[in-house]
């Protein structure tokens, strides 16, 4: 074992000791082996007070479908599919790219070790990118939690006053010129230790301009799509209210922002229908005092609402477990290009890892439960 | 150096997983989704979320034994992970037997409008201008 015996040459023994141990190893641990099982034990610890963490999420998540499985329905036709399922592929592979890794640090690939850890950063960055694309969507059309929603059937893309896609980019943009201007500072000073980090960590930070561009891509093909089918077949009561068939296409012109004759022509429809009242009655309408029949608008502030404050929920605090994980694996990065592990010492690599594969564990669970109930 | 078998003085006991092993797993992981997405394109009623768990939790398996190492990890650590899924299960069952005993809904169903007087006047608005189109 070479490795152990060049580690114990640079060993400390500057803490008044007389044995000899390798600088990886904490003093207080007879063995690297006994270093590494603590180690674990802990992690493992860690990680099952994260699962009882999600699962008062889950368990709300549970009891709101038990009550109202129709809220569920209706409101999962505005989530994008296609994001979801390119989100879980970028998450699983970076799940991969994590399990690689701790096998390069434990066989000491250390070029390997660099690499695949770039690669789980720049999948995570991804990740966010599609996120990003997905919650600004969603909070333009006013889909948000409930005290603030205010997505109406009727004009489902209002003109937005703020651009949210932008604020969610800006600490991404600030982040990527931060790395860049790193990166150029070490190249004018020729420091190759900075170098080696600022390379991969750019690229990781231009992922996330990636994964927007990937988001946008998709939602553009797909979501408007979707949203126009839950808008014309989920909230029925709601659009057949405002009036017949040339009504809705003058509402899918009048979604278009440009189109301000189409949108005044639809605003003076609706005035006129408002105060003609809800009194309306047609010929031929049963009206009685049982209302059991009605197929039910789920798309109100208080019942869509409570399934957004749970989508938000859920997906925000896996987001912010992605960013941790992100700020860990940038430490690892500037470990592995310090050559900080070996066979003897790959504990940080395999702890972080444990971690990363959970925030996947909780993804596998998030996308099928949130995405994709008909 | 991958030899696992002997610790001596417990300086060898890196288990590195075979490439292999791990793109193997990464694609069942793959081939999982991709049927998880396509089944939700059949109608197969109440059975639907049960599939859906069922197959999430060989996922998950999947990416705990050999992504984590649980399957060759100790088996205090691995009892000591798993029993937290006991508890998450005890969690919900209790919490939903009691919700379903206790609260019929979070919102005031429709046949239940004129009982619940004061909280309902909006839905009552809601339901009758949706009786009248």
């Amino acid at each position: 074992m070479s490795t152990i015996e060049a580690a114990a040459e640079n060993a400390h023994d500057d803490h008044g000791h007389d044995h000899d141990h390798p600088s990886f190893l904490a003093h207080h641990f007879d063995t690297p082996e006994q270093q590494f099982d603590s180690g674990k034990l802990g992690i493992w610890l860690f990680l099952v007070t994260e699962i009882l963490f999600f699962s008062g999420m889950f368990c709300a998540y549970a009891i709101f479908r038990m009550l109202r499985p129709d809220v569920f329905e209706g409101c999962s036709q505005f989530l994008n599919t296609k994001l979801g399922a390119i989100n879980t592929g970028v998450l699983l592979f970076s799940s991969l790219t994590m399990a690689w890794s701790v096998r390069c640090s434990q066989v000491q690939q250390n070029r390997g070790l660099v690499g695949m850890l770039a690669a789980t950063i720049c999948c995570a960055m991804i990740f966010l990118g599609v996120k990003a694309i997905e919650y600004s969507h969603k909070w333009e059309m006013g889909l948000l939690p409930a005290g603030l929603y205010f997505y109406d059937p009727a004009n489902p893309h209002p003109e937005s006053h703020t651009n949210y896609l932008f604020y969610i980019c800006l600490p991404f943009m600030i982040l990527l010129g931060g790395v860049v201007a790193w990166l150029i500072a070490s190249l004018v000073t020729r420091n190759t230790f900075h170098l080696k980090c600022a390379m991969p960590l750019s690229v990781a930070a231009a992922c996330f301009f990636v994964g927007i561009g990937l988001g946008m891509v998709l939602e553009s093909g797909d979501s408007e799509h979707g949203s126009e089918v839950a808008a014309t077949a989920e909230l029925e009561t709601e659009i057949s209210l405002i009036a017949n068939s040339d009504d809705i296409a003058l509402e899918r012109l009048a979604g278009d922002a440009a189109n301000s004759g189409a949108k005044s022509e639809l605003n003076a429809r609706m005035q006129q229908l408002e105060t003609a009242g809800s009194s309306i009655v047609q010929d031929g309408e049963e009206i009685s005092g049982a209302i059991v029949s009605v197929e039910e608008n789920v798309m109100t502030q208080r019942k869509a609402g409570v399934f957004f404050s749970i989508y938000y929920c859920m997906t925000g605090v896996h987001a912010i477990h992605i960013l941790v994980g992100i700020g860990f694996l940038v430490w690892l990065l500037i470990r592995a290009v310090r050559e900080d592990f070996n066979p003897q010492y790959f504990g940080p690599v395999d702890y972080v890892g444990l971690y990363w594969h959970l925030v996947d564990l909780i993804w596998i669970y998030l996308f099928p439960l949130l995405y994709l109930i008909r | 150096m991958s030899a696992h078998g002997e610790s001596k003085d417990g300086y060898d006991f890196a288990h590195p997983i075979p490439v292999p092993m791990l793109l193997s797993v990464f694609f069942a992981l793959v081939f999982l989704t991709i049927v998880t997405v396509a089944q939700a394109s059949f109608d197969i009623g109440s059975l639907d979320i049960l599939v859906v768990m069922v197959i999430a939790t060989i996922k998950a398996a999947l990416v705990m034994a050999f992504f984590m190492h649980m399957a060759y990890d100790k088996p205090f650590n691995v009892i000591i992970f798993l029993s937290s899924f006991g508890f998450v299960a005890l969690f919900l069952i209790f919490t939903m037997s009691d919700s379903a005993q206790t609260s019929p809904a979070f919102e005031p169903v429709v046949e239940e409008v004129m009982e619940t007087d004061q909280e309902s006047t909006n839905v009552i608005a809601e339901e009758s201008s949706a009786t009248s189109e």
